[in-house]
């Protein structure tokens, strides 16, 4: 196994290039077990965790931000990203351990593309655009064209995540994931609620509960039907109950070993009751 | 061989908390598991699992994976010379099956290469051919005559009956439940690893293993490779934890043939997938159980049926059967009691020894039906439990009297008297919520509940079993030196052992040497018997040692010996002025005596289950404080108070580890902690799916051991190692119910069970 470390996204693509089959690895986390538990056998890996762009974020001036695909969850967990970006703060605190998080990035979270994934219900929330670069061309996609099923995606072997867009909305934003522990747990059942009073929209993304993140438009357009999500400082307890109802309903769970179908789909009507409430406390 | 160096005001002896001799490398890892043993001109080995639980082996062809360059050896049950099977009890273990595979993961070849990798593609390249059959995975279906016998020696793997008193007997008020309990794993962090050394020559054998059990391994891999025990020689590996998972043999056999095949040191190492294929597991277990009681709620009678889920082979289900179902009392005086216990074999994976061995399978079962005896007789969960204490001269339902100090009722006081914990603050951190990092409850959401659970143990093994403990102490130029196999497998032994030279023979600086066969027997780490056994082994081999000391001081300096005694690190004379330290005393000479540490005889159970089978018992109360989110079925365990009979605390620092660990474990089974089996196939092999409290799960431990010195043991002290684990699981799922309202007869107890 040869291991490429480039400086610059230039020298990865010039990598990409030469060795076509290479891995990409960012912190590793995903991709080292898998390769320890010898699912993949990668006979050429890049690793980006150099490459200085790939670890940088900012601020655009149509009020979205643009986080570098090598940027560690723990620097989401704290400072500026966490007051612009509450529920992705929330969800990387709910990764691993510190020591995942010092490591992990958004970039893997994409490139795994698990229903689980912490990170992407938030992006799937705030519809994400995903910037995938190759070295001939870039392409932009929404979140919700760019994850097609349980762990596959819609970037081809020369492209590289580069990083992911998000709106700054106004409006109170959560992140709540279920597991059987508390702390250092894969998710069970997860969701992210945003709430942007400027389009008077409310958006909810569920995790672990279908082949891929779910959406639930349905109930989202409930609930601005229930009240103005704008003016409002708080839900009448049963609109919120209806709301975590009509949640459930547009969840897929499975049965598996670490829960059952029926629980998990209780689970995300709970969590989308219980962050409404947070965002319009009765 | 490691030195302990102590400053001349003679500390760390008994009492005081002496510190592990291998903590700090244990912590900065420099530390040397047997997994970071290394050879030169070495080979590594690895094994060939079967990846169905039940099925005919048709054809095994190896032919692909020898002509592979780098392998050395493929060997299958064909290369074993000596005995096929293997087993701590009953010999109906294969060491490489060859006409069935009884249970997922069941080793059916292993093969020898230059590297992990060259193993791996060894392994892939064996051809077998199975015809796979239906497994049997309900032990109450496998245990009927009419089903499919999937081993030679039947399924039903012991029965045994208990009856004492009247059967027939009733009272003003019967309660009764079914309870489950799921398989637990011991869960060591130190991965099965071993490193074997064949003599020149191939007439023996050096193994190097983490192991519980040096003399029981050497016996079994002796029979094995059809060796006389003295050419197998086994020496402890560094041992990464335990709880009864390695006292079964694992890759034992397999790295010792395959040493004999290359010539060659050959070293093997499971990794964390394997290691839940590798061991044993506890044993899953359904209860049924019945308490007759008067209306003041004293217990009349007891009945209970308990059918215990053996797997694929023996290992130890016999002797964590009897454990079972003679603890189905608890620590509660019972007059009347019918039980039947069955230990079943399935096609599951194979359960043995784990923490509690037996007894946490009933004490969850009886301290279930206490609580629901209270509530029947109105009264609390703790007046219940007083008004039954069992006290030392009571009798068992084995007939068997309490020789023990028994202080059931001072465990259960002392724990009440410990403050609750503070009601969870409006403005606490969520990660202390249930739910933790997932911040999935608001305050609001969080009902806390409170929940009792007492035991009894019994300690050191039982049903007329000698498990007797050798230890040879060697003093010279102020310097003990213990000799002992006694395996150290984290519970402390390395530091206990000196804490008794220097107490016994006034010396500062004590030299362990290496654990191996080269003595006589210790008996296995488990069943709370360290302390006990070998503690009183190292304490008689000291003892000799100090009169001949003694001995010798009284006839250099003509003192009646009998006067002399040890005071800090002097030989004094107590009637005299006399006074010589024991270092100067002791130069140029050597003294070594060797002592055998044997508990008292014990006895068979007759068909109605009496006999005095148990050597001796120990108590322990906890009370769980539990925040649970009810709609979400999460918990949080806020704080476990426990009072523990403990005879004498030797070395508080290491005993409160103990309660802590233990409580953690406990833990783990009352609410995260099971193997998923999907019939036959384990489901979550992986530390990502077999969940394990985290600091953010332990709780809060308020403990306070109670000192009632046990005279039968040799140091006072009790076996401290599984009572915390035992009646914490009840205690926790007792306080779940108490905030939920729910009945919860199963552990772990899941969200699900909970809310939906
Ligand atoms: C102990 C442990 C606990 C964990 N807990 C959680 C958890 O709670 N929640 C959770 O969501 N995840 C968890 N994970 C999984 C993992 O940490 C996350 O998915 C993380 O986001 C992966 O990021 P990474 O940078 O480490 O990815 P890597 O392992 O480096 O890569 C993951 C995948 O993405 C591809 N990839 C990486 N970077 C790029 C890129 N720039 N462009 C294209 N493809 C790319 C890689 O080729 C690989 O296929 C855990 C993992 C471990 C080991």
């Amino acid at each position: 196994m040869t291991v490429a470390v480039p400086l610059s996204l230039a020298e990865a693509f010039d990598e990409l290039s030469r060795t076509p089959d290479a891995r990409l690895i960012q912190g590793g986390t995903d991709l080292m077990v898998e390769i320890n538990f010898n699912h993949v056998k990668p006979a050429n890996v890049i690793a980006l965790r150099r490459i200085k762009e790939l670890r940088t974020w900012h601020v655009n001036s149509n009020n979205t931000i643009t986080i570098g695909s090598g940027v560690p969850y723990q620097e989401m967990e704290t400072g500026q990203l966490k007051e612009l970006l509450p529920a992705l703060a929330e969800a990387a605190r709910t990764v691993g351990s510190p020591q995942i998080r010092a490591a992990g990035t958004l970039g893997g979270n994409l490139g795994t593309c698990s229903p689980a994934g912490d990170g992407l219900p938030v992006l799937f929330a705030l519809d994400a655009i995903v910037h995938l670069q190759s070295l001939e061309s870039s392409r932009d996609l929404s979140i919700h064209d760019f994850m097609l099923g349980v762990k596959r995606n819609a970037r081809t072997a020369n492209e590289i995540i580069t990083g992911v867009t998000v709106p700054v909305l106004d409006g109170w934003q959560g992140y709540a994931k279920v597991g059987v522990r508390n702390a250092m747990v894969i998710s069970v059942a997860s969701a992210c609620l945003a709430v942007d009073k400027k389009s008077n929209s409310v958006r909810i993304a569920l995790g672990a509960v279908g082949p891929t993140i779910i959406r639930c438009r349905d109930a989202e357009s409930w609930l601005v039907q229930q009240f103005d999500l704008s003016i409002a400082t708080s839900i009448d307890p049963a609109i919120a109950l209806e709301f975590g109802r009509r949640v459930a309903l547009e969840s897929k769970p499975i049965d598996d070993h670490r829960s059952t179908a029926d629980y998990r789909r209780h689970a995300v009507g709970v969590l989308a009751k219980r962050l409404i409430t947070r965002a319009y406390p009765s | 061989m490691s030195t302990v160096k102590q400053d001349t005001r003679h500390r760390d002896i008994l009492g005081t908390s002496a510190l592990r001799p291998d903590g700090v490398a244990k912590v900065t890892g420099a530390f040397s598991f047997s997994s970071d043993m290394w050879a030169e001109n070495m080979l590594w080995g690895a094994t060939l699992r079967s990846p169905h639980p039940y099925a005919r082996i048709i054809s095994i062809d190896t032919t692909a994976a020898l002509l592979i360059s780098g392998v050395s050896a493929v060997i299958t049950a064909q290369d074993v010379p000596g005995k096929a099977t293997y087993g701590l009890i009953s010999a109906d273990q294969p060491v490489f099956a060859s006409d069935f595979v009884r249970y997922m993961g069941e080793p059916i070849a292993a093969v020898a290469a230059d590297h992990p990798e060259t193993c791996r593609r060894a392994l892939a390249a064996i051809i077998v051919n199975y015809e796979v059959l239906t497994p049997v995975v309900d032990p109450e279906l496998a245990m009927l005559a009419t089903t499919e016998q999937i081993h030679p020696d039947g399924n039903l793997i012991r029965h045994q009956h208990i009856l004492h008193g009247e059967a027939h007997i009733t009272s003003d008020i019967t309660v009764e439940g079914n309870y489950t309990i799921g398989m637990q794993d011991q869960a060591f962090l130190g991965l099965e690893a071993a490193m074997a050394f064949p003599d020149s020559g191939g007439n023996g054998v050096e193994l190097h293993i983490a192991t519980q059990w040096l003399h029981e391994d050497r016996g079994q891999i002796a029979a094995c490779l059809n060796l006389p025990e003295d050419s197998v020689r086994v020496v402890l590996g560094g041992v990464g934890g335990a709880f009864g998972a390695r006292e079964d043999i694992s890759l034992q056999v397999h790295c010792c043939l395959l040493a004999l095949r290359t010539g060659r040191p050959i070293k093997m190492q499971y990794s964390r997938e394997e290691s839940f294929f590798g061991h044993v597991h506890r044993h899953p277990a359904k209860i049924w159980m019945k308490h007759h009681a008067t209306k003041e709620g004293k217990i009349v009678k007891v009945e209970s049926r308990m059918v215990f889920d053996g797997g694929a082979y023996t290992s130890t289900s016999p002797a964590v059967l009897i454990n079972g179902i003679t603890h189905t009392q608890g620590p509660y005086q019972c007059d009347n009691a019918v039980v039947d216990g069955y230990a079943v074999r399935t096609n599951n994976p194979p359960c043995g020894a784990m923490r509690g061995f037996g007894v946490v399978q009933a004490c969850f079962a009886h301290e279930s039906q206490m609580d629901k005896l209270a509530h029947a007789c109105g009264l609390s969960p703790v007046e219940v439990r007083l008004i039954n204490a069992m006290h030392t001269g009571d009798k068992l339902i084995t007939g068997q009297v309490m020789e023990s100090v028994a202080p059931v009722e001072r465990c259960i006081r002392e724990t009440d008297l410990i403050p609750l914990p503070a009601p969870l603050a409006l403005d606490a951190n969520v990660l202390e919520f249930p739910g933790g990092s997932g911040r999935t409850a608001d305050r609001h959401n969080i009902v806390r509940g409170i929940g009792w659970g007492v035991s009894m143990k019994n300690l050191m093994y039982s049903e007329g079993f000698d498990d007797y403990a050798t230890a040879r102490c060697t003093l010279s130029n102020g310097i003990a030196s213990l000799k002992f196999a006694t395996s150290e497998v984290g519970q402390g032994f390395v530091t206990l052992a000196p804490q008794i030279a220097r107490s016994v023979l006034g010396v500062d600086d004590v030299v362990l040497e290496t654990s191996d066969t080269q003595i006589g027997s210790a008996g296995s780490t488990s069943a709370s018997r360290q302390t006990w056994m070998s503690g009183g082994a190292v304490d008689g081999a000291c003892r000799l040692v100090r009169e001949r000391l003694f001995e010798h001081v009284g006839r250099l300096h003509n003192i009646d010996p009998i006067r002399l005694m040890i005071e800090h690190t002097d030989v004094i004379d107590t009637i005299g002025t006399f006074r010589i330290s024991v270092t100067q005393a002791t130069q140029g000479i050597t003294l070594s005596e060797t002592f055998e540490h044997h508990h008292r005889k014990t006895e068979d159970l007759d068909e109605n289950g009496q006999g005095n089978c148990h050597v001796a018992f120990a108590f322990v109360a906890h009370r769980a404080v539990v925040d649970v989110d009810i709609e979400l079925g999460l918990v949080k365990v806020v704080q476990v108070a426990t009072a523990q009979d403990v005879g004498r605390v030797l070395n508080p620092l290491s005993a409160l580890g103990q309660l802590e660990g233990g409580i953690a474990q406990g833990l783990g089974l009352a609410v995260m902690e099971e193997i998923i089996l999907d019939n036959g196939r384990v489901k979550n092999p992986s530390f990502t799916d077999y969940l394990l409290p985290t600091a953010l799960d332990a709780p809060h431990v308020v403990a306070i051991m109670i000192e009632e010195p046990e005279p039968q043991a040799p140091l006072g002290a009790k076996g401290i190692g599984e009572p915390p684990c035992i009646s914490v699981t009840p205690a926790i799922v007792a306080a779940i119910r108490a905030a939920t309202g729910k009945a919860l007869s199963r552990v772990p107890v899941r969200p699900q069970d909970i809310c939906l």
